[in-house]
């Protein structure tokens, strides 16, 4: 099992805006996102059925699954859009069904939905959310962000006018925006032509190499390497900016180990049997 | 003051979106523009003294107007997929709540405001007066917090569009009973003290129904 290096400073990060306070003792090299035992049913429907799951401090850890896995069912869970049936899921050392808000201010979240208004612009949208993040002094770290994304050019106009490329580009933009420790992706690259995706892939890449700062409960500001956990179907792409991955079918994680040494061609095997024995028996484990 | 400025976040966000779209003042304004006029013409010719039914017209047309206008407030954000943004910043959710609020209650006063003048040509009466504009909006105010919150009870449902109305009117029963009786009395020349028990109904119709939002909102857009 392999995690990225701590604080590398190599991404979209900017210390300038205000960071989210650390619970007492959470700092890197721990576990960031803990998840044990978690369920969720939809009426007579088990969407997850005991799902476990650690990822470290810095560390990207990549989802894949067929459709009806459950994969978004757990993004929307983590990032507190639905509640779990059973189980728990403690981010940077808060429980999520105890401290909701907390935790909101941990993550950054980005879906195959923007998460937008069209109707104002790139640079509106942005300040909109820094308020209702309670960022201070936003206005240099917005321009940052949209030059980092490539959107300087069109931060005037209407997001409505955007391509979707774009659009997905601020949504990035948009959830970096309070430098958030944790960040969520949920298959970002839907919709996007190939030119598109792989301009995103590449700014996710960089990503994973990033860090963000952190208050401790001393009050001191501490750089941690991003955690990031990617749902996608794009197995290659998934590769690329993995520590590791984990295959969940019907609600279940079925695989899940580090990536280094893995092949492209070995993923897709262990995928393929995955989803078979999924299909044939029922099978349950990692 | 992290909540009051994420209050007014979201009403800035849903005034600026409006003044660029006028998706839904539009629609409204015409909607109870049309309603005073079809009201006009239908009691004109049966009705001796229009103030008999003036009030009963002034808010009826609200609440059709403004029930039109709240079936938007939220259909906007889920069928865009901004609501999930909203859900996900780190503040107390009922700040959505009164953020919508806020805006749901300009955008209704707004309308009002293009309407009372109409509605005195028409009926020849007066209604800009102190007394009745406080009623009006007292009366609006009940109405836009319940709204708001069975607006937001309706968004994922299908039948949203048919819901909010069915849900929202049993409601607004005693706002709108007492509005009407305020009304009516201002209108036959009696004085705000006089109608001290309605307006004493629509303060506690008010103030319970804000207090049940903010305590409930959080349940009512969880998954």
């Amino acid at each position: 099992m392999s995690s990225r290096p701590q604080g590398s400073g190599a991404g979209l990060e900017d210390p300038r805006t205000e960071p989210a306070a650390a619970p007492a003792g959470e700092q890197g090299g721990s576990t960031m996102i803990e998840i044990r035992r978690l369920a969720k049913s939809f009426g007579s429907k088990m969407a997850l059925r005991g799902v476990d799951l650690d990822v470290l401090t810095g560390e990207s850890v990549v989802i894949l699954g067929p459709n009806g896995a459950g994969k978004t069912t757990l993004i929307r869970i983590l990032s507190g859009l639905s509640k779990a049936t059973a189980g728990t899921a403690i981010i940077g050392g808060l429980d999520l069904a105890r401290h909701a808000e907390g935790v909101r201010r941990y993550l950054g979240v980005v879906t195959h939905a923007p998460l937008l208004y069209d109707n104002l612009t790139g640079e509106e949208n942005l300040r909109f959310f820094a308020r209702l993040y309670d960022l201070r002094r936003p206005a240099q770290r917005i321009v940052d962000l949209l030059e980092q994304v490539g959107l300087s050019r069109r931060r005037q106009d209407l997001v409505r006018t955007y391509s979707r490329g774009m659009v997905q580009r601020l949504a990035i933009a948009r959830a970096l925006l309070h430098d958030p420790p944790v960040l969520l992706l949920d298959e970002p690259d839907t919709g996007l032509d190939p030119q598109a995706a792989e301009m995103l892939h590449s700014m996710l890449v960089r990503l994973g190499g990033s860090a963000a700062t952190i208050v401790s409960g001393a009050g001191d500001r501490i750089s941690v390497g991003r955690t990031i956990v990617t749902v996608t179907h794009n197995l290659e792409h998934g590769l690329a900016i993995a520590d590791r991955v984990a295959i969940l079918v019907n609600g279940r994680i079925k695989y899940h180990a580090g990536v280094r040494g893995l092949a492209a061609s070995d993923l897709r095997h262990l995928y393929d049997e995955c989803c078979g024995l999924a299909q044939r028996d029922g099978r349950t484990g990692a | 003051m992290t909540f009051l400025r994420a209050v007014s976040a979201i009403t800035w966000k849903d005034v600026r979106a409006e003044l660029r779209t006028k998706e839904i003042l539009s629609s409204v304004i015409v909607f109870a523009l049309l309603c005073v006029i079809i009201f006009n013409f239908a009691f004109e010719l049966r009705v001796p003294d229009m103030k008999m039914v003036a009030p009963g017209i002034v808010w009826v047309a609200i609440s059709f107007a403004g029930t039109l206008g709240l079936n938007r407030a939220f259909a906007i954000e889920q069928d865009r997929g901004s609501l999930a943004g909203l859900l996900l910043a780190p503040i107390d959710r009922s700040a959505i709540y009164f953020g919508k609020l806020l805006s749901n209650l300009l955008f209704m006063l707004i309308v009002e405001a293009i309407m009372l003048p109409l509605v005195m040509i028409f009926f020849n009466l007066s209604l800009l007066t102190g007394p009745h504009l406080l009623v009006i909006f007292l009366g609006t105010f009940g109405f836009a917090a319940v709204g708001t919150l069975f607006s937001a009870m309706a968004v994922n449902t299908r039948a949203r569009e048919v819901l909010l109305p069915i849900l929202l009117f049993p409601v607004l029963v005693p706002v709108l009973v007492s509005g009407v009786n305020m009304t009516g009395g201002l209108l036959d020349g009696k004085t705000l003290a006089d109608v001290a028990s309605g307006l004493q109904v629509t303060v506690f119709y008010d103030l319970l129904f804000t207090i049940v939002a903010y305590l409930t909102f959080d349940y009512v857009v969880e998954e």
